[in-house]
């Protein structure tokens, strides 16, 4: 691990103005937040991550998680995993987003792991963590060692020719199917990015995961209030029954009324480059008949663009399955 | 491509035993110590002997600041390198070795540790970011005659066979005492998935933690 310089501090904007020093945001910056730091010290110690400062931003007034004037909710930054699967707001109104942070890591990991620090969650190609491999996303120019490579677990969706890597969080699919906001403050004031502008794919530039610049500091996640009758599911499928990240999953929001549908969002983890929304799959439910064939139509709407590489062709029936069954418990439930 | 060899650059935080006095511990650390001296064709030091060559490649990183740690109630004032992880720092500077380093990636569980009263991975933390924090390690909850429940529930029920997990599990189990975890074998299970044990003692782990759950609520 490279030596780095400690920060620590008890002001946002202090945060920001040493972080606006950056020269970027984006893999490789010298100037990193460090929330839980379950992501970025494993990384420094693979030498993945070489920040030079770090600014230890658990010290922050961000660990709030309050209901909004409006019905929604705010999660503060550095809210742990764990305290916002647990919340009782949370359980009541976005079960998908409880289920799915349960879902993932470990009770010590979700301890200690941010909802910030979660929605930057690196992707687990072997390959980035690996300084012995060529990478695109870890550095850029070198070639993607995954596609022709051991590829299983890696992304079917969003890839391009020069990287493949998926991305590996449950949190952030549950929030893209609630439509959450990110709210950013940066060196020029304070910003609301709405989660399905936030990710970037990796086209030739997978060094870029997202729309983040030098000192922009997530300050906290705002979902919207609930939709009247809704239900939510996190549906997660992996090699293992625990601790494992998923091959396929499922966050889905759905309203039935009389047998239709009247509302759905949908999205996908562990096949995509990014939390993977599909509106295709929505509009095939929406006004639709809530049974099988509807759930069937959806997932081969949602999946009609899978670009598999050598060893994930499996993930393409697999997302299609995950799917309909998310549907269908969240539709019998209803 | 990154050089290599920058990988095992690691933070200067070796161990500094009791010059003298020799425990297992002690022996096998000055063992390698010497070993790595031997390879490297510098010194050569007689066990049990304490050398200035030792004393100064354990000497203090040039990039030291000043911490202050609370471990077990007790605060330490110390001067590690930033780079020094909490479980490194427990280990290596207070001599806490109860917290066992299995992965040091945060998998394994074998260096679970309390942060004010919460399970966490103290592999994945930087010890100089926990100023202010109370640290309890498997030492802060007891000791050989003055038993925590869940270590003598683990004894009772032979949770173990070679051991290097048991401490972590043991942390892991007392936290999930006061976590919202359900009331099944399954649930326990489930909680209790970031700690491995190599042996394969999951049956009886299981097993202890129930045992003190039922005798306590």
């Amino acid at each position: 691990m490279r030596i780095f310089a400690l920060n620590h501090t008890t002001d946002p904007a202090q945060a920001v103005a040493t972080a606006s020093k950056a020269k970027t945001a984006q893999q490789g910056a010298e100037i990193r937040f460090i929330g839980g730091g379950t992501t970025l010290i494993d990384l420094m110690k693979l030498n993945v991550e070489q920040p030079q400062t770090l600014i230890d931003i658990n010290r922050l007034p961000l660990d709030k998680i309050e209901a909004l004037p409006d019905g929604g909710l705010t999660i503060g930054a550095v809210a742990r995993n764990s305290d916002l699967a647990f919340h009782p707001l949370v359980r009541k109104n976005y079960a998908v987003l409880s289920e799915a942070i349960l879902s993932g890591a470990t009770a010590q990991l979700r301890n200690m792991a941010t909802t910030a620090g979660n929605l930057l969650q690196r992707t687990r190609c072997m390959y980035f963590r690996d300084t012995a491999h060529a990478c695109n996303k870890r550095e850029p120019g070198t070639g993607c060692s995954a596609i022709g490579g051991h590829n299983r677990t890696l992304a079917i969706l969003g890839t391009s020719k020069d990287c493949i890597a998926s991305n590996p969080s449950d949190q952030n699919v549950a929030l893209t199917a609630l439509e959450a906001t990110i709210q950013v403050q940066g060196a020029r004031g304070k910003r609301s990015i709405p989660i399905h502008e936030f990710y970037l794919k990796p086209g030739a530039t997978p060094n870029r995961e997202n729309v983040l610049e030098p000192g922009d500091l997530i300050v906290s996640v705002t979902l919207p209030a609930p939709v009247a009758g809704a239900r939510s599911h996190y549906l997660k499928l992996r090699d293992r029954a625990a601790y494992e990240f998923a091959l396929a999953s499922a966050a889905i929001v759905v309203k039935v009324n009389d047998g239709r549908i009247e509302h759905a969002r949908v999205a996908l983890g562990g096949v995509g480059t990014v939390p993977w929304r599909s509106h295709e799959a929505e509009r095939e439910l929406q006004g639709h008949a809530a049974n099988a064939a509807t759930f069937r139509r959806a997932a081969e709407a949602a999946l009609k663009e899978a670009q598999p590489a050598s060893e994930n062709g499996f993930k393409v029936e697999l997302a299609k399955r995950c799917m309909v069954r998310a549907l269908t418990v969240a539709t019998q439930s209803a | 491509m990154s050089d290599r060899s920058e990988r095992d650059q690691k933070p200067e935080a070796a161990s500094r035993c009791e010059l003298g006095k020799s425990t297992r511990r002690t022996f096998i650390s000055r063992l390698g110590m010497a070993g790595l001296l031997a390879t490297t064709a510098r010194v050569t030091t007689a066990f049990g002997q304490s050398s200035v060559k030792e004393q100064s490649a354990l000497a203090e990183s040039k990039d030291a600041i000043p911490v202050t740690l609370t471990v077990n109630g007790k605060k330490h004032d110390l001067r590690i390198d930033p780079r020094t992880t909490l479980l490194d720092c427990l280990r290596e500077h207070l001599h806490l070795t109860g917290s066992k380093k299995g992965c040091d990636h945060g998998q394994c569980g074998a260096c679970t540790v309390h942060i004010n009263g919460r399970r966490v991975n103290s592999c994945l933390c930087f010890a100089a970011m926990q100023e202010g924090n109370e640290i309890t390690t498997i030492e802060g909850i007891g000791q050989p005659e003055n038993m925590h429940a869940m270590q003598a529930a683990f004894v009772a029920t032979d949770a173990y066979q070679c051991g290097y997990c048991t401490s972590g599990q043991i942390m892991s189990g007392v936290a999930l005492l006061k976590e919202p975890c359900g009331p099944e074998d399954a649930d326990v299970k489930e909680f209790m998935s970031g700690n491995i044990c190599r042996c394969g003692a999951y049956q009886n782990i299981v097993a202890a933690i129930q045992n003190v759950r039922k005798k306590s609520g």
